[in-house]
């Protein structure tokens, strides 16, 4: 963990609502997880105390280039869209929990809207292992199916459904998931963005006796542990307990994720 | 070099920047040269172990934002035994925030404390928004206060710092009861009790509806805080509330503050407390002063 200055290399929207910032990482000296966040300074500090945690979309060491997915949602999202090119973004991480691939058998990510940021970075990095790779990607309209494209030219096999369509609703899902579960020798289950759909796959996790993990989030303030802002409640050996999303999370093992 | 030391009670700190209680913990090692701070004040420890208020625990209005963690505390025995041995190897006095809801916790936890070496004052936070129905705390009450104090002065020389609230009619009042109760200094002040709703959703923006309001918006509230306080009282205080660079940390030492604790400004930058105290030290330079005690309360009403 550290706190850097990393510059813009691009920044442009992908759709009405979500954004994609592209920034030199060369000052990052540590691995970066998928399923880990960095916390960024939006812009001016007088309006915008908080930093904003951000899962990271895409870290390539190679190029040392680390990417971002946002949804403009208020006003500090807002003001990162005002950035150009050259500017620099102030940044602490990487930090928390990132994900743990299954030893065996191939991954079954359950994503809706944003979600899928976090996602990606995991389907990277199993493909780049050669797991075979599933992604349901769920989202309120066919505008909104983030980086299904992406997906599919990394090699990950990618099934849509749609508010719009009528093909997001659990009574369809569910099936398919299961389905997905018998014919793939899947090994383990993935979901972020949805109360919903983190709640099937934990169900389904249990049923199927699979490895899982859920990628959570939460309004932070510190970022690192210190100030207890971004608290939930985890079920852990049989025992409900408080963790910290940032420095216990964000990802969690799916069965001990206390979904509200 | 310029002499940035300043006493609290017993306590000399090295330079007046130290941490507001909650914004701090052994977390910010690998970003801010702890060892640089005047003092630590690790988060607020309460006699059993509470899980603190439901999320949303924090959001963000202009230019501040509010909080509502409600005291997470792992206990006076995890403190004891894990959280204190983990700032040992930091230099600066550490001073412990201590909270309850009872005079009873109060005293508890103070006795338990002064048997500890590692702890040079304690702070006590009888202050926080969040522990009583509708933000009611012993700070709201001058006999209240003057009891509290009273009990944990009878159990310990160390030196006794008391956390006002500024949610009162007249804070000089508290202020006074504490001095006569025997404190040796005083925290001006915690936060403001707040209030923000999401005007899509219709609900509260913290899970409790109320939090505590911190950051540069309070900042001019807390000035004029400190300065009624340092006319009513010849405690020493410690300025608390918006501080987010060199310059602020001045003002508040020219309303009468001797000390200023940061903690909004450690959330959006984790080394402004070091940054804070090279301002400082470039003002105090600047301006020709040799001891920073000399601008205490030098504010020019001529």
């Amino acid at each position: 963990m550290k706190l850097f200055n990393a510059k813009i290399i691009a920044n442009h929207p992908i759709n009405a609502r979500y954004w994609h910032m592209i920034l030199d990482a060369s000052m990052l000296d540590e691995h970066v997880a998928p399923g880990q966040f960095f916390h960024l300074q939006c812009g001016d500090a007088q309006q915008n105390p908080l930093r904003r945690p951000l899962s990271v979309f895409h870290y390539h060491q190679a190029s040392a280039t680390l990417e971002f997915l946002y949804l403009v949602k208020g006003s500090g999202t807002q003001q990162m869209t005002q950035r150009r090119p050259g500017d620099y973004m102030n940044l602490i991480g990487p930090l928390g929990r990132g994900f743990t691939l299954p030893e065996q058998g191939a991954l079954l990510l359950i994503a809706r809207g944003v979600g899928v940021a976090t996602l990606h970075a995991l389907a990277r990095e199993a493909r780049a292992q050669n797991k075979a790779v599933h992604v349901l990607l769920s989202a309120r309209t066919a505008n909104d199916l983030l980086t299904a494209t992406a997906l599919a030219e990394i090699g990950a096999n990618v099934y849509t459904v749609t508010d719009q369509e009528g093909t997001s609703n659990l009574e369809q899902v569910r099936p398919r998931l299961e389905q997905l579960i018998h014919a793939e020798k899947i090994g383990a289950l993935y979901s972020c963005g949805s109360r919903r759909l983190s709640k099937l796959a934990q169900d389904l996790a249990e049923k199927y006796h699979l490895k899982g993990e859920l990628a959570t989030e939460a309004h932070m303030a510190c970022g690192i542990g210190d100030c207890y802002a971004c608290a939930c409640t985890i079920r852990s050996h049989g025992q409900l307990k408080t963790a910290r999303v940032c420095s216990d999370g964000p990802v969690f093992p799916i069965e001990q994720v206390v979904i509200q | 070099m310029s002499d940035l030391s300043v006493h609290i009670g017993k306590l000399i700190l090295k330079n007046p920047i130290m941490p507001a209680s909650g914004t701090f913990g052994a977390e910010l090692t690998p970003l801010l040269d702890i060892n640089r701070l005047g003092a630590l004040v690790p988060k607020s420890v309460t006699v059993s172990a509470r899980d603190g208020n439901p999320v949303p625990r924090v959001c963000e209005t202009s230019g501040s934002m509010i909080n509502s963690i409600g005291i997470q505390s792992k206990g006076i025995d995890d403190y004891v035994t894990h959280q204190l041995p983990a700032y040992r190897k930091f230099s600066p006095p550490l001073i412990a925030s201590i909270s309850g809801e009872t005079i009873d916790e109060f005293e508890t936890l103070a006795a338990r404390l002064d048997a500890q070496p590692d702890v040079a004052a304690l702070e006590l936070n009888i202050s926080c928004p969040n522990l009583r129905a509708n933000g009611q705390a012993f700070g709201m009450s001058a006999e209240a206060t003057a009891q509290l104090v009273r009990t944990v002065r009878a159990i310990t020389d160390k030196t006794v710092i008391v956390k006002l609230t500024p949610n009162v009619t007249r804070i000089q009042d508290i202020a006074q009861a504490a001095e006569h109760a025997g404190a040796d200094a005083l925290t001006v002040a915690n936060t403001f009790l707040a209030m923000a709703i999401d005007s899509e959703t219709r609900k509260p923006r913290i899970g409790n509806i109320m939090g505590g309001l911190s950051g540069a918006a309070v900042k001019p509230l807390v000035v004029r805080l400190i300065y009624q306080v340092h006319q009513a009282t010849r405690l020493p205080i410690i300025g608390s509330g918006g501080v987010m660079n060199g310059q602020d940390a001045i003002e508040m030492i020219l309303a009468g503050a001797s000390a200023v604790q940061v903690g909004t400004a450690t959330f959006l930058q984790p080394n402004a407390m070091t940054t804070i105290i090279d301002d400082i030290d470039d003002y105090l330079n600047r301006h020709q002063i040799e001891h920073l005690t000399d601008l205490i309360g030098q504010v020019d009403l001529s």
